[in-house]
């Protein structure tokens, strides 16, 4: 018997689409080991109604723990999980997918010399413990892996788990009285959230031109802003083109972007990590061009073409204009 | 002041990675190189060095493995790094995340440096989380996936990507930081370098050097045991089209995209 402790993130009045899916599976697991599932909240109480923090529940959240303290970094949730923790005993601290949780989690495998799974894709219940599933070798084979510590420390990947409503009525509010480290005090925010570049939607978009690092330059994009305009779909980028300057920050796909699952995903010049492929994987169609033949993303792609997206895309782009015209 | 700079080999992302079934574990007998993610924290480090308001005296690269390590080692020191240091012994063997971010901790301990940097992933498993485990055994603040550091008031201006947009955070030293390979371009480094590279100063210190507890680290010791390895759920395979005559290679995305009455 053990609960399962999650952290949920939230920012501007709503808590964060991957920390809702961990509570959810939190339920849905702590039912199988005869625990109970969970949240830790942190930031300053204003933001933090009762109503919000109390909302968890109807994802099976029996219990919400509010922390007070600096928002958007990890050691402060660092000391409050391990103060939860140390007092209530929890067996396990769940993440959903997203870079705190990664912080954090880290953050407790030192603390209390817990044991870690990192980009988990599945939780299974085993004799009433928890057994972590992890991807490995781009995603062609899965470890089990068990815990052999007190605390069990589990990091989902992006959107593994599902947003699910099991529970009934509000969660039980319980303020923490907690201490910061002193080190936690040492790292401040300066400013949250900025967003970079023109606000483009692409999560609408029933067809996504995405494009990577293998477009060479910042101009390539325009060779798929036409190849979008001629299909009627919107433009999305990888992280490291997006780091790069080459486009806006709000057409990135990905671990630290967006999720999306349009009709039609074109990839050009992508050549599939994971941290791309978790924001786009549940794509209907997947079509991909890349001058790599052992490019990861032609093991995920329904159409992959191997060659020169420079001499594919401008011609794919007359052609399907032509098309249209006709 | 001093930058240690942690280090790993990897398995060459030409070689094809597999485990090892007799062992469960990653077999790294195929060709290694440095963790391409690692070249840009000795970047930064230098640029710190060079370019900045910060009294850097030196850069130690650390790193932890078998023998083989070495060569990752000497990699950092061609590219800029003053000294090593190499933390090797069978005991550390297998350590998992928890028995790996504990010893390489010690191993910096006894640095006692300014500022650790490190490369916030490496391809071969530990992703994102070695930085952060690292830093609360220090005490110190800590940042991962940081694309952008300035100096300001002896303070570092840390700027990355974080859930809902750009963040910027200062982070008072000693810290550790992992970058992403946007924060820079790494040198090439130079003949000269790489030939005086086997002559800087190397350390080898073995876990009790350290004050390693045996019983927190080695494949015995791991909080988070891998056990059964099985395939994932099979997606079939997709079509591929070699692009030879590309006129050719169009009309059929085009017949493709119509079938499935996407255009």
């Amino acid at each position: 018997m053990a609960d399962i402790l999650v952290f949920a993130l939230h920012y501007e009045g709503a808590i964060n689409k991957n920390s809702l899916g961990a509570v959810s599976e939190a339920a849905r697991l702590a039912a199988e080991i005869g625990g109970e599932a969970h949240a830790l909240v942190l930031g300053s109480k204003d933001e933090l109604t009762d109503e919000l923090c109390g909302s968890l529940g109807a994802h099976g959240a029996t219990k919400v723990y509010r922390a007070q303290g600096p928002e958007g970094l990890a050691q402060p949730v660092v000391d409050a999980m391990a103060k939860v923790i140390a007092d209530d005993g929890h067996g396990y601290a769940l993440f959903g997918g997203g870079l705190l949780g990664f912080e954090i989690g880290a953050g407790l495998v030192a603390r209390l010399d817990a044991g870690v799974t990192m980009e988990v894709t599945a939780v299974k219940a085993r004799d009433g413990k928890l057994v972590a599933e992890r991807p490995i070798l781009q995603d062609s084979s899965i470890s089990d892996v068990e815990y052999r510590s007190s605390v069990g420390v589990i990091i989902g990947r992006l959107n593994a788990f599902e947003i699910t409503e099991s529970g009934s009525g509000p969660a039980q509010v319980v303020d923490v009285d907690f201490e910061l480290s002193e080190w936690s005090t040492r790292a401040t925010m300066v400013q949250r959230g900025e967003q970079r570049g023109a606000n483009v939607n692409i999560e609408d978009a029933d067809i996504l031109i995405a494009g990577g690092r293998g477009l060479g330059k910042a101009e390539g994009f325009e060779a798929l802003e036409a190849l979008a305009g001629s299909l009627g779909g919107a433009v999305a980028a990888t992280r490291a083109v997006v780091d790069a300057g080459w486009y806006s920050y709000s057409a990135q796909i990905g671990q630290t972007g967006k999720t999306v699952a349009p009709k039609l995903y074109l990839a050009a010049g992508i050549s599939g990590a994971i941290q791309h492929k978790v924001g786009m994987q549940s794509s209907e169609n997947i079509v991909a061009i890349n001058k790599d033949s052992n490019a990861p993303i032609f093991e995920f792609s329904d159409l992959g073409i191997v060659g020169d997206l420079n001499k594919i895309v401008p011609k794919l782009t007359e052609a399907l204009k032509a098309k249209k015209g006709g | 002041m001093k930058i240690c700079v942690l280090v790993k080999e990897v398995p060459d992302a030409a070689v094809e990675k597999r485990i090892n079934p007799s062992t469960g574990r990653m077999d790294r007998s195929g060709e290694k190189n440095l963790n391409p993610f690692d070249t840009h924290a000795i970047e930064a480090a230098m640029q710190l060095k060079e370019g900045s308001e910060l009294q850097v005296d030196e850069v130690v690269a650390v790193t932890m493995g078998p023998e083989s390590a070495l060569r990752a080692l000497h990699k950092a020191v061609s590219l800029g790094a003053d000294r090593s240091m190499h933390l090797s012994d069978d005991a550390l063997e297998g350590s998992d995340v928890n028995g790996t971010g504990y010893a390489l901790s010690q191993a910096l301990a006894a640095e006692a440096p300014d500022l650790v940097l490190l490369g916030q992933q490496s391809d071969d498993g530990e992703c994102y989380t070695i930085g952060a485990v690292v830093a609360d055994h220090l005490k110190a603040p800590s940042l991962t996936q940081v694309i952008k550091i300035d100096v300001e008031d002896g303070k570092l201006r840390c700027e990355r990507q974080a859930e809902y947009g750009y963040d910027t955070v200062l982070v008072e030293l000693p810290a550790v930081i992992s970058v992403g390979d946007a924060i820079n371009e790494p040198r090439y480094p130079s003949l000269k370098a790489i030939m005086g590279a086997k002559k800087k100063p190397l350390a080898k210190v073995g876990a009790a050097d350290v004050g390693i507890a045996p019983d927190r680290v080695g494949h015995e010791n791991a909080r988070a045991h891998c056990g059964a390895f099985h395939d994932p759920p099979a997606k079939s395979a997709g079509q591929i089209i070699e692009d030879e005559d590309t006129n050719e290679t169009v009309e059929k995305i085009v017949a493709w995209l119509d079938e499935r009455k996407l255009i």
